[in-house]
């Protein structure tokens, strides 16, 4: 009944954009959804709208932003896809470049796609390879990309008398140990948050020699390796107690807030600079380093500690004007587009060009640049990611809500939650 | 409703010396269900449409492969139900527990909310100076918009920061600090927000259904030597049976349904001891991308309240017959 209702719903609203969504008579006049990406919604809208303007200067095409929350923007991109009408070129996160591919409501980019937006080689291989299933070509182009890395506070390193960043997950528990006491903990997480706990299973999942998915497609969750790789992660908080058990409870940036106010001394997030700034933090207080991998790489374990993050811009196959739509791609993701709005948003570009530019020097993004060029992979290109992320980051929530009201995390109850999380992918 | 339609319409040509010349009109028999039309006509687009489409969806395979031409999606038949229903497969196991939270959810808050209502109502009956402030102090959270009063909660349960765990901690009523958001407590949590916000229209209800109790019957009462229970039980509970008969039913349905509250408290993926039936199949349709299944779920729920709905109808009203 809801799913019919908001449908209809969404479809009546929808509706109603049409009328500015189409190519008019003289003046062509296009509808975009952009993610969030800075700090403020406000904020994005004031970086893209000179940028806009600029676009509508060179080419007569206005373009009708609209900076739509992550929290919405999965929703509203299928009602879009649903009715057919809505905007008619999107952002999607590139998690979700398979399952939004599966729907058919988008553009697929083959080769004269591409060649119209400046041709395959230009993107960033790696960050092209997350913008669709493998075989099939890409559901979008990659915008801005993303990595993850180990961030840490350098004056507790020093006052702790390390003088490294850890190298080991060994490494990081000894640090973290050392920097636990009082109000201050080693390790900040993001228990709450299943997206963000999924990426983490990945991550260490390929680390332990696991895969979540096999080659035809099913799920593997319950393997062996995965249930090692979760119960490491997991265990920062349940047995090696570098984490602060309240930390099970944080599902909105808290841990990024921690981070920043002191509280605790690392901290695992993709391109975290720009919130560190907008939570008052100084770039010169903290370090970059790559996330770290075991002393001892586990049988089968990959040279993996990142996932290809990263935004991808994407365009409706029902647009009325499929060729405006495109040019306006090739605008965003040029290169004088790519160096103004990464550097704003402190993110990396997502093509070869412009990736010595002075803009993307700093510590932060040479360390994330190198993690994307030689250590990430992409997340499973499956149909069904987005349930994986919703599925195993829900299983893990509940494990640190075990683990912070101190019940013992066994691998029997990894194994169970993770059973039947697989099971449920079924249906 | 037809009945109090027509009576203004039927006395209209009997008031005399209008001196107005008689236009052409409908057949007096005809404008009730002229007048009814726009109701039906909206009642159709917003309930009964969407219900039919919801039931269609339930009998389709429906996913993110066929989402964009959904109407064309491969028939599942009963597929998506029997999956739903099967209380050993992972799916209904899961939905099975959820009911049974909500059960459990809605009896403690419907239950509770009423009392509150029943006492404060009652308290608030006689004047007293203060009555108007008290009244306007207890409707409060009823008028707050759902996601600014939630969200408020949310921060109040924090762990490290909650106003909650700062009061337990210094009044001494805690050495640890609990966790309200996660776990065994949350259940809890949720239910303290939910009777917070539907208690006050209990008590809007029930002190309007006062107003109509005769004051003579308390001062019999009084004068027959009936105490404060005695009175409550034999004359303001008959009195307020009509009120409370409607009361209780729309709070059961409110409260079963209730999407806001564990949405704002917890997200879209609330901790398994307060994973709401509508936040469960929140999660199957559109976040695990299963519209069919979905849609299954929705349906099945709304069996279900049909008949508790059908059936309490029919003991209310017998009781109330024989009464």
């Amino acid at each position: 009944m809801t799913a019919a209702a908001v449908m209809l719903a969404a479809s009546i609203t929808a509706c109603g954009d049409d009328s500015d969504s189409g190519s008019g008579g003289g003046a062509k006049t296009l509808t975009y959804w952009a993610s969030n990406q800075g700090a403020s919604i406000d904020f994005d809208k004031q970086t893209l709208q000179p940028e806009l303007d600029k676009f509508e200067q060179q080419t007569g095409i206005k373009v009708n932003v609209e900076v739509v929350p992550w929290s919405d923007l999965l929703n509203r991109l299928l009602a879009a896809a649903t009715s057919g009408k809505g905007p008619d070129v999107v952002n999607i996160g590139n998690t979700w470049s398979a399952s939004l591919q599966a729907t058919g409501a988008f553009v697929p980019f083959d080769d004269a796609t591409l060649n119209s937006v400046g041709g395959k080689d230009r993107f960033v291989p790696a960050a092209l390879a997350a913008a669709g299933a493998p075989g099939q070509p890409p559901t979008a182009v990659p915008l801005y990309s993303l990595a993850y890395a180990l961030y840490y506070n350098k004056k507790m390193f020093a006052d702790a008398g390390v003088t490294a960043p850890p190298t080991t997950w060994e490494e990081l528990i000894e640090v973290g140990k050392k920097l636990t006491k009082g109000q201050q903990w080693g390790l900040a997480v993001e228990g709450a948050n299943p997206s963000e706990n999924a990426h983490h299973a990945f991550a260490f999942g390929q680390q332990w020699g696991g895969e979540w998915f096999d080659a035809s497609g099913k799920p593997t969750f319950d393997t062996p390796q995965n249930v090692a790789a979760v119960k490491r992660y997991i265990d920062f908080m349940a047995v090696d107690k570098i984490v602060n058990p309240s930390n099970a409870e944080y599902a909105q940036n808290q841990s990024v807030a921690d981070f920043a106010n002191g509280k605790a001394a690392m901290l695992l997030w993709q391109a975290a600079g720009n919130a560190f700034k907008a939570q008052g933090m100084a770039a010169d207080a903290y370090g970059v380093a790559p996330v770290p991998f075991p002393a001892t790489a586990p049988a089968g374990g990959k040279k993996v500690n990142s996932m290809v993050a990263g935004i991808n811009i994407a365009v409706f196959k029902h647009t009325k004007d499929k060729d405006a739509a495109l040019q306006f791609v090739k605008f965003m993701t040029s290169d004088a587009e790519q160096v103004q709005l990464n550097k704003t948003y402190g993110s990396l570009p997502s093509v070869t060009t412009v990736a010595s530019d002075a803009a993307f020097q700093a510590e932060e993004q040479k360390v994330l640049a190198q993690v994307l060029a030689t250590s990430a992979a992409p997340l499973p290109q499956v149909a069904e990611e987005s349930k994986f992320e919703t599925l195993v980051g829900t299983a893990m929530k509940e494990l640190f809500a075990d683990a912070a009201s101190g019940k013992p995390v066994t691998e029997q109850a990894i194994k169970e939650k993770l059973s039947n999380a697989q099971q449920q992918m079924g249906s | 409703m037809v009945t109090t339609t027509t009576a203004p319409v039927r006395a209209e040509p009997s008031t005399p010396g209008a001196g107005r010349k008689k236009k052409p009109r409908l057949p007096r028999s005809k404008l009730p269900y002229l007048l009814l039309l726009p109701a039906i006509a909206l009642e159709l687009l917003v309930h009964v449409i969407p219900m039919v489409v919801g039931v269609w969806m339930s009998l389709l395979e429906l996913t993110q492969f066929q989402i964009r031409n959904w109407s064309a999606a491969p028939f599942a038949g009963l597929d998506n139900y029997r999956a739903t229903l099967d209380i050993n497969g992972p799916v209904g196991e899961e939905l099975l527990h959820s009911f049974w939270v909500t059960v459990l959810y809605t009896t403690f808050s419907v239950g509770l909310s009423w009392l509150f209502g029943l006492f404060a109502g009652v308290f608030l009956q006689r004047p007293f100076p203060g009555r108007s402030l008290l009244r306007t102090l207890f409707l409060t959270p009823y008028a707050l918009p759902v996601y600014a009063a939630v969200i408020t909660w949310t921060f109040i349960y924090q762990r490290d920061t909650g106003l909650l765990n700062e009061l337990l901690t210094t009044t001494g009523l805690a050495d640890d600090r609990p966790f309200w958001l996660i776990g065994g407590n949350s259940f809890w949590a949720l239910l303290v927000v939910s009777v917070w916000r539907s208690w006050p229209f209990a008590f809007l209800c029930i002190m309007a259904g006062l107003q109509n109790v005769p004051t003579e019957m308390y001062e019999a009462a009084a004068i027959d030597g009936a105490g404060f229970w005695r009175r409550l039980k034999d004359v303001t509970l008959p009195m307020l049976r009509p009120v409370n008969q409607v009361l209780i039913l729309v709070l059961f349905l409110w409260t079963f349904n209730d999407f806001n509250t564990p949405f704002v408290l917890f997200g879209g993926s609330a901790p398994e001891q307060a994973d709401l039936i509508s936040i469960h199949i929140y999660r199957s349709s559109f976040i695990t991308w299963n519209f069919g299944q979905g849609s299954a779920m929705s349906v099945a729920l709304l069996l279900f309240l049909l008949l508790v709905t059908a059936a309490y109808l029919l003991v209310t009203n017998r009781r109330r017959e024989h009464a």
